[in-house]
Formats: structure tokens, C-alpha cells, sequence
């Protein structure tokens, strides 16, 4: 076995998914056969092989730090799906 | 008149002759919609009223002698573009009532010449699929067979071609999401070089991958189409700042003396579909026998394309659907304790398996202690697969390849088993790790009756030379033409 329940487990809570007992079954199957599969992998030698980067984006990109017109205040809340005047609600944090 | 029947080129004359209005041809589209779409389940939502309205609109624009290329021409859209006050969902459930504030960059681009854009196409959720079975809404059919799967992610739109309920549509290629669809539908679809078009409005699943690809009826509309959404957009920092060639305007290659590379490594794929090798075969034959040259090119890490792939991808998409948190937009489950308990139910609610899945794997791969023995290993594969195809274009002029390794499956038949899906990318993976273009062109058809495609891929930028060989299959083998019986 490459990964565990108890794993699976502790990889969802980092992703904020909470799953049920018989889905933690099915995706620990599911998502160990795919890392199984992966194994291959380890098998070729990348010694000093560098890390990818895109060939057609040989630099960096920048652009001047200047204002520039965005999205209005009601247009950014416009699909928020609970508000409060000028602000995005949440549940209570504390 | 048969309007929707119409490819782009010839619609551009006869809206231009004014023999056919824009709002003809628009309605006529939406009546094969209303018709066929029962049966396919091409699109999530139909802009009947918009798509009206922008037809009027470009009918005044055609009356003038400069009206762009597209002026009039009814679209369809893979709805994982955001289109300004348009519903733009990505096949999931936690977008369900997203109304994007802005419009893609393709999208405007579309918009500044006046095409009419007739609704948003069905998709796997998050593009994460090759069956759009993972839609969170409605699997869509495959139009030469109804109990198959149309391919996957841009299974809507490549349906909606096929069955002419559009005259073209966008897609986007995250690891074959355009060609692999336009090979199970019998149309042209092509995937650009990374950075060819802009991704600003693009739904992110993984960023290093993610490109916005064109399907359509013919070669030509694909290169008409491709020339409208090209170029530099500041908005996306990784926008090629490179000239676009005249697409449109290219004819066939001279096959005569064209060095065509066949992948060994590709032709001894174990599980290649009979049919797919002879129609692949024969179309090669088909090319030598108009002058073109085979060269036989290696691609030794290929073999680790669909390995490198399901790490990379899962990573970038466990990172970019962080986002997903019920506070700025899309689905919030209701009745949550505290923000936490808020952000587990919103996601645990919002998203489907695939997508959990992919995120479980990405989060998994990208944890402590893991990152050197995944993503990085994936990444220096990747770095590998470019310098094979880097090799391969110093002996050959343009690399061809299956698109997939079987025609299209039936609905249900690798649902339970993800990673029999995930190796039915084989041939088109490859392409999204280097960043390279990649067509599929219709090439023949499997005993059953179903289309097969034929892939061909190009150095980075080559986009025009791959058109060129395209167009020349297309004129050799005769089947553009050919739809499907609805």
C-alpha cells in the first residue's frame, strides 16, 4: 500500500473535505492505485535534471505597480452568496 | 435555408451576399438546439435571447464592407470561460450560480467582431475528465452514437459541432480535453502552443497546462477561429508576447519532401485499438504516397507522460481550487457551526468524486515530505519529454500520432475504474507537458461507424505549419463533410 486511510484522512482535513467512512474506502483504493501507477517514476534516474520550466517564457513578466480601474465594490460582491453593506459575511471565526 | 448546417467560411459569404441574415442563421441554430439537444445534452445553458440580440446587432455591422471575419456567426462556448452576466458553471455543482462579473479575454475578443455566442457547453466538472460523465449536471452523447461517451472534457462542444448545433465552438486542452473529443466527434480540434492564447477568464485546473483550444467543422474555420483569439493579453502573465501569423490565410503544405516523424515509441502502445492503428496507418500510407516523408522518432519518456501528468495536474488543481471556500462566489452550504465547519461542508457538498479525488491526490503529493518524490520527479520528467520532442524536431518536421487509443467508449464504462480513464490520455498528455500545439483531424471511421482521429503535433509556434498538413489530410481524405444522422 502506498497510502493508508489514516492518511487519506489527514491529506482531506488539509483540503477541508470531510468524507464519509465508506468514501475514505473507495478514495484510499482508488487514489493508492493511481500513486501505485505513479512508481514508475522512481525508477528513471533524474540526477541533475533540472526542474521544468516553459521554453516559450524564457523571463519574467512585470508591469508598473499603477492603479488601474477594477471591479466596483458591487460588482465584486455581486455573487457573494452572503454580504453584509460593503463586506463578504462569514460564520463566526472565534 | 439549413443554416446551421453551414461551416464558418461559407456562412462568412453568404451573410456578406446578404443572402442569409445573421438572425436567420442564429435562429436556425437554436432550432437544431431545440431539436437534437434532447437527445445529445450538448449544452448546460442556451443564451437564446442574448444570442438574438448580438445577431441583430451584427446584421447592422455585415451591412457595412469592413465587418470582421466572424461578424454574424453563431458559437458555441465550453463553460469554463467566463462570460460577462452569463452563468459560467465549469460542469460543477459549487459554481452553480455563478454569474461572472467580466468576460474572458476570448470571450471579448469574440464579442469585438461580432460573433453571436448561442450558450455555454457541457464538461466534466473542472475540465477533469475524458467522457464528460464527471459533469455535475448531465453526461452528454456522443451524435454517431447516442450510448457513447462524446470525449472529454469539451465533450459539449465537440457534440455541439458534430451534431451542428453551433458553427464552431472553444474548448480548453489541459492534457487532451480539445483533441480528444474532436477525435470521438469527427471534427478538427486544436490545441495551441502554451502561452498562444490567453488564459484571463480561463477556470483554472492546472495553470502550467491549461490552454484554450478551437473546434470546428473544417480546417479552415479551425484556423479562422484560432486567428481570432490568439495573441498577447497582459492580463495573463504567461501570454506569449509573439506576433500571430495569418492563420486564415495559409493553404496546404507541400507534402512533397515534409519529414512526418511516426512515434515508435507510440505504435507499440499495448491496448491500441485495431481500428485505430489501420486508420492511422493508412493515413500515414496516405501522405507517402503524396511525397511526404516518414521518419521514425523516438519519445523514450512518453511512456511516463500519464504518470508525470496525474501528479502535476492534481497538485496545480488541489492549489487552484482553494479558492472554492463559499465566501466570494459560488455555492455556501447553509446551516454550518463555525467558518471552518462552513468550509468543509461547502467543499464536501460542492465538489463531485473526480474532482475530491484529483484534489486528494494533488494535496497528497504536494505535502510535507512528499514534494521531492512527485512533484518534483513529475517536473524533471516533464524537462525530459520536452528535450525527447526537442531531438525528434531536429529529424522531422512535424510529429503525428493517434489521438486516442480507441473510439469513443460507452457511457458507464470506465466510471468505476480512474485510472483505466486517466491511461486513455496517452497519446495527447505528452503534448500538455511540453507546451506544444497539437491538432486532431478526422481520418477514417471504426468498423462500428464511429470517427477516429489523427493527431499531429508541432514545435512551439508551429501552429501554421500544423494547419497546413491538416488542411492537406483533409483535401486527401474527403470526410470533412461527413455528420453524423440525427
Amino acid at each position: 500500500m502506498k497510502i493508508t486511510e489514516e492518511e487519506i484522512r489527514h491529506v482531506a482535513r488539509l483540503a477541508r473535505l470531510s468524507l464519509k467512512d465508506e468514501d475514505v474506502l473507495t478514495f484510499t483504493r482508488q487514489v493508492d492505485e493511481v500513486l501505485s501507477y505513479m512508481e514508475v517514476l522512481n525508477s528513471l534516474d533524474t540526477t541533475g535534471v533540472p526542474v521544468f520550466r516553459v521554453p516559450t517564457l524564457a523571463e519574467n513578466v512585470f508591469r508598473a505597480d499603477a492603479p488601474a480601474p477594477g471591479l466596483s465594490n458591487e460588482e465584486a460582491l455581486a455573487n457573494a452568496p452572503e454580504k453584509d453593506g460593503n463586506d463578504f459575511l462569514v460564520p463566526k471565526v472565534i | 435555408m439549413d443554416g446551421y448546417k453551414l461551416s464558418i467560411g461559407s456562412a462568412a459569404k453568404l451573410l456578406r451576399g446578404r443572402e442569409i441574415s445573421s438572425k436567420e442563421l442564429t435562429q436556425s441554430v437554436l432550432d437544431r438546439i431545440a431539436a437534437v439537444d434532447g437527445k445529445i445534452g450538448a449544452y448546460l445553458t442556451l443564451c437564446r435571447d442574448e444570442a438574438l440580440a448580438q445577431a441583430e446587432e451584427a446584421d447592422r455591422r455585415l451591412a457595412r464592407p469592413d465587418a470582421p471575419p466572424l461578424c454574424g456567426i453563431p458559437l458555441a462556448i465550453k463553460d469554463v470561460l467566463c462570460t460577462k452576466g452569463v452563468r459560467t458553471t465549469c460542469g460543477s455543482k459549487i459554481l452553480e450560480n455563478f454569474i461572472p462579473p467580466y468576460d474572458a479575454h476570448v470571450i471579448s475578443l469574440l464579442k469585438d467582431q461580432g460573433a453571436v455566442l448561442v450558450g455555454k457547453t457541457n464538461m466534466d466538472e473542472f475540465a477533469m475528465g475524458s467522457s464528460t460523465e464527471n459533469s455535475a449536471y448531465f453526461p452528454t452523447r456522443n451524435p454517431w452514437d447516442t450510448a457513447r461517451i462524446p470525449g472529454g472534457s469539451s465533450g459539449g462542444s465537440a457534440a455541439a459541432v458534430a451534431a451542428d448545433m453551433c458553427l464552431a465552438a472553444l474548448g480548453s486542452d489541459t492534457g487532451g480535453s480539445v483533441r480528444q473529443p474532436a477525435s470521438h466527434c469527427g471534427v478538427v480540434g486544436i490545441k495551441p502552443t502554451y502561452g498562444r492564447v490567453s488564459r484571463f477568464g480561463l477556470v483554472a485546473y492546472a495553470s502550467s497546462l491549461d490552454q484554450v483550444g478551437v473546434m470546428a467543422k473544417d480546417v479552415s474555420d479551425c484556423a479562422l477561429l484560432l486567428q481570432a483569439i490568439a495573441g498577447h493579453d497582459r492580463r495573463d502573465s504567461t501570454s506569449a508576447n509573439v506576433p500571430v501569423p495569418a492563420y486564415s490565410a495559409a493553404g496546404p503544405a507541400t507534402l512533397r519532401g515534409l519529414r512526418i516523424g511516426v512515434v515508435e515509441d507510440y505504435v507499440k502502445t499495448e491496448g491500441i485499438d485495431p481500428d485505430v492503428s489501420r486508420a492511422f496507418d493508412s493515413t500515414v500510407a496516405a501522405l507517402t504516397a503524396q511525397g511526404a516523408e516518414v521518419v521514425s522518432v523516438r519519445l523514450p519518456h512518453a511512456r511516463h507522460a500519464v504518470s508525470a501528468y496525474y501528479i502535476i495536474a492534481p497538485a496545480e488543481a488541489s492549489s487552484n481550487l482553494a479558492r472554492y471556500d463559499g465566501v466570494k462566489y459560488g455555492y455556501r452550504a447553509p446551516d454550518s457551526g463555525d467558518l471552518l465547519d462552513m468550509y468543509f461542508d461547502t467543499r464536501s457538498r460542492g465538489f463531485g468524486d473526480e474532482v475530491k479525488r484529483r484534489i486528494l491526490i494533488g494535496t497528497y503529493a504536494l505535502s510535507s515530505g512528499y514534494y521531492d518524490a512527485y512533484y518534483r520527479k513529475a517536473s524533471q520528467v516533464r524537462t525530459l519529454l520536452c528535450r525527447d520532442f526537442t531531438e525528434a524536431f531536429s529529424l522531422c518536421d512535424l510529429v503525428v500520432s493517434p489521438v486516442a487509443p480507441t473510439p469513443a467508449f460507452h457511457l458507464g464504462e470506465k466510471t468505476e475504474d480512474p485510472l483505466t480513464m486517466y491511461l486513455s490520455d496517452i497519446f495527447t498528455l505528452s503534448v500538455n507537458l511540453a507546451g506544444l500545439p497539437g491538432i486532431s483531424v478526422p481520418c477514417g471511421f471504426s468498423s462500428q461507424g464511429l470517427p477516429i482521429g489523427f493527431q499531429i503535433i508541432g514545435d512551439y509556434f508551429a501552429e501554421e505549419k500544423i494547419l497546413g498538413l491538416a488542411r492537406s489530410l483533409e483535401a486527401i481524405l474527403g470526410i470533412a463533410g461527413m455528420r453524423p444522422e440525427l
